[in-house]
């Protein structure tokens, strides 16, 4: 029981940076627009953080400097593939490479320090429930925010004005700008809110995870978060078990050494990976399954007046 | 108002002058970021552009770095002309060099003139392989190439790391994680004596050349070409997407492997983790960089080989990060994206349509 506890609470650890990125881009991609930028944003979230909690020792600051770093390099990819009509899957592969070649720049000195990252709180009364209270209730601040994430973006897709105005644009968009929305604009907040969670979670990684920075220290996690979107057919609710799961997988080797299993620890750290190409094989067998649950205009750039 | 008004044809000019005017917006950024760091940008960038190939020895280098580029960069040309986003060039080519490594330390006392050829097969062949699952998955099971292709790489790193630390591990290698040296007749002959340079670039020129011969002269050229532009028109004409689904993978998997192979058996002489500084992934910007077309890619590869050894040179000389390089690669590609959107649309100058008052004429509110 202890173990199985302990394993649920490092799961959802290893889960929720996915979970941060995964809603972020989940809220893009319903407005019409597929980011690819996801490792991009992510990397300059993480360096951003890391770089301003060091400097300033404060990790509220960090986190903030880590959300901007996210959103401004979203607009730069929304200046890309919105204002310009860019192609998109271009556009997000310029976002990645570029962030990963700029955090790498900027994050250079920076290699080798280490900051006292995010510690646990328990939550008064709710971490005492068995099980559960350790694997939610006893886990430090960003866990929590993303799991109010989570309930704030599923409430706001289905039950909201908003969600419905965003959901309009991601599915018709000349019908939308018909109906006076204005297209462009919404997508630019999605793109520039997916941006903003990107950087967290990648503050996430630098700030709780591992505190400190090395390059390219995201090692895919942004596209795995890109699958677990198609996996989750575009619902929060999916999203949330989809991110855990992965979490699960990518903490396996640790389980498995931890009870005594000789393996390669490379070919062990292979897993979420396999687990993310076994996972798209599951979903696109079936091609009309995934067109049915797609936001129809998703990858289609948008030219108002044509 | 600035406007963005599409134009009628799409401009040819600006095809090619949008990687001019990418590199010159990138080079005035450098020169900012220069300025910005406090150090001198004319000094900067002539360490970064013009010092590293002012010699012969600088020219061989840029040459051995230009070998890998340009191989991965001709497969992914075949590939995105049909627009299949293959990402796994540097998947395939660190599966190239891995195979290669795997048969070359079996023969390291084999000599002969037919070890060589059988080594840069191995790594071609495991390059092929690595592609054949991406088009597998895409063609019979329908699965993003985008995503199955990076997941793809980092299993394959993966897998190159076990290698090095596991079985192809060098046994008196002080415990470092890599393989024994290869034997004499597994290694590249050198192009230049007296250099590093080797028979890796002439291999590249090769892909380029066949690239341009593929697209110019077959027939199944201009098949990828007609499926990139219209999926129903090649529909249509009866022109089989799955085939060419796999001939593109396969084409980028033998010459990202090939690549591969040309490394391990070229300057490194044996497997080692840091096999490939992401060469699979600049390929991709010179892809794009050099307009799909084979002289473009050729220039664009001698321009991204530049930037690696030009990082080099500013961490050497001016003690800057060596990232500098990926930071170059990436603002070229995005300066690029952005120039490129003025092929299909022009700016026009408007002013802003003002609400006709009763003395105004009403010819302000016609509508462009």
């Amino acid at each position: 029981m202890e173990l199985l506890t302990n394993i649920l609470a490092a799961m959802v650890v290893a889960g929720t940076p996915l979970l941060l990125v995964a809603l972020g881009e989940l809220i893009c991609e319903r407005s019409g627009v597929l980011n690819l930028g996801q490792e991009g944003m992510m990397l300059m979230g993480a360096v951003a953080g890391f770089v301003v909690a060091l400097t300033t020792g404060s990790l509220a600051v960090a986190v903030f400097a880590a959300v901007f770093a996210g959103i401004g390099m979203a607009l730069l990819f929304a200046f890309m593939a919105v204002t310009l009509a860019a192609n998109q899957y271009a556009a997000g592969l310029v976002l990645t490479i570029f962030g990963t070649g700029l955090s790498a720049f900027v994050g250079a000195g920076f290699v080798g320090e280490s900051i006292n990252g995010f510690e646990r709180v328990a939550i008064p009364l709710l971490s005492d429930i068995p099980v559960i209270g350790r694997v939610l209730f006893h886990q430090d601040p960003l866990v929590y925010f993303s799991l109010v994430a989570f309930v704030g973006i599923w409430l706001f897709l289905h039950h909201s004005r908003g969600g419905l105005l965003l959901r309009a644009v991601g599915e018709d968009p000349e019908a939308a700008n018909a109906n006076g929305l204005k297209v462009l604009v919404v997508r630019y907040l999605a793109v520039a809110f997916g941006g903003g969670m990107a950087g967290l979670a990648g503050a996430y990684l630098s700030l709780a995870y591992t505190p400190m920075w090395t390059e390219n220290m995201t090692a895919g996690r942004g596209w795995i978060a890109l699958a677990l979107v198609v996996f989750a057919t575009w619902r929060p609710e999916r999203v949330l078990i989809g991110a855990w799961l992965f979490g699960a997988a990518s903490i396996l080797h640790l389980v498995l050494q931890g009870l005594g299993w000789r393996a390669s620890t490379e070919l062990l750290a292979m897993l979420p990976y396999v687990v993310t190409i076994l996972m798209l094989v599951l979903l696109s067998w079936n091609p009309a399954r995934t067109r049915l649950n797609t936001p129809l205009s998703l990858g289609q750039p948008y030219r108002p007046g044509r | 108002m600035l406007l963005l008004e599409r134009r009628p044809v799409d401009s040819s000019l600006m095809r090619w002058a949008s990687p001019v005017l990418a590199l010159v917006l990138t080079v005035i950024t450098g020169f900012v970021l220069f300025l910005a760091m406090g150090k001198d940008p004319v000094e900067g960038l002539t360490f970064f552009f013009i010092t590293p190939i002012s010699d012969l020895i600088g020219l061989a280098e840029l040459g051995l770095k230009m070998a890998p580029l340009l191989l991965c960069a001709a497969g992914l040309t075949v590939c995105y002309r049909a627009k299949l986003w293959n990402i796994g060039a540097e998947g395939h080519f660190l599966m190239g060099a891995l195979g290669a490594s795997a048969v070359a330390v079996q023969l390291v006392d084999a000599s002969g003139v037919w070890v060589l050829p059988v080594v840069l097969v191995a790594g071609v062949l495991a390059g092929m392989l690595w592609a054949a699952i991406a088009a597998g998955l895409k063609t019979h099971l329908h699965c993003n190439e985008i995503l199955t292709t990076i997941m793809l790489n980092y299993i394959a790193l993966n897998l190159l790391l076990y290698a090095v630390h596991g079985p192809l591990k060098d046994p008196y290698g002080f415990g470092f994680p890599q393989s024994v040296m290869f034997g004499e007749s597994a290694l590249l002959p050198d192009l230049i004596p007296g250099t590093r340079l080797h028979l890796g670039l002439a291999f590249g020129l090769l892909a380029a050349v066949s690239v341009w011969v593929l697209f110019a002269r077959s027939f199944i050229g201009f098949q990828l070409n007609v499926i990139g532009q219209d999926h129903r028109a090649a529909a249509f004409a009866g022109f089989g997407a799955r085939r060419l689904t796999w001939f593109a993978f396969l084409v980028g998997g033998a010459t990202a492997g090939l690549a591969g192979a040309s490394e391990v058996t070229g300057p490194i002489g044996q497997l080692v983790p840091q096999v490939s500084p992401g060469y699979g992934y600049t390929a991709i910007i010179v892809v794009f960089l050099g307009r799909m077309h084979a002289l473009g890619i050729i220039a664009a590869s001698a321009l991204l080989a530049l930037t690696f050894i030009g990082g080099e040179m500013l961490q050497i000389a001016m003690n800057m990060p060596k990232a500098v390089t990926g930071l170059f690669q990436g603002l070229l590609l995005f300066y690029l994206l952005t120039c490129d959107a003025f092929i299909h649309y022009r700016i026009r100058l408007r002013a802003p349509v003002r609400k006709p008052t009763r003395v105004a004429a009403p010819a302000a509110t016609q509508e462009a």
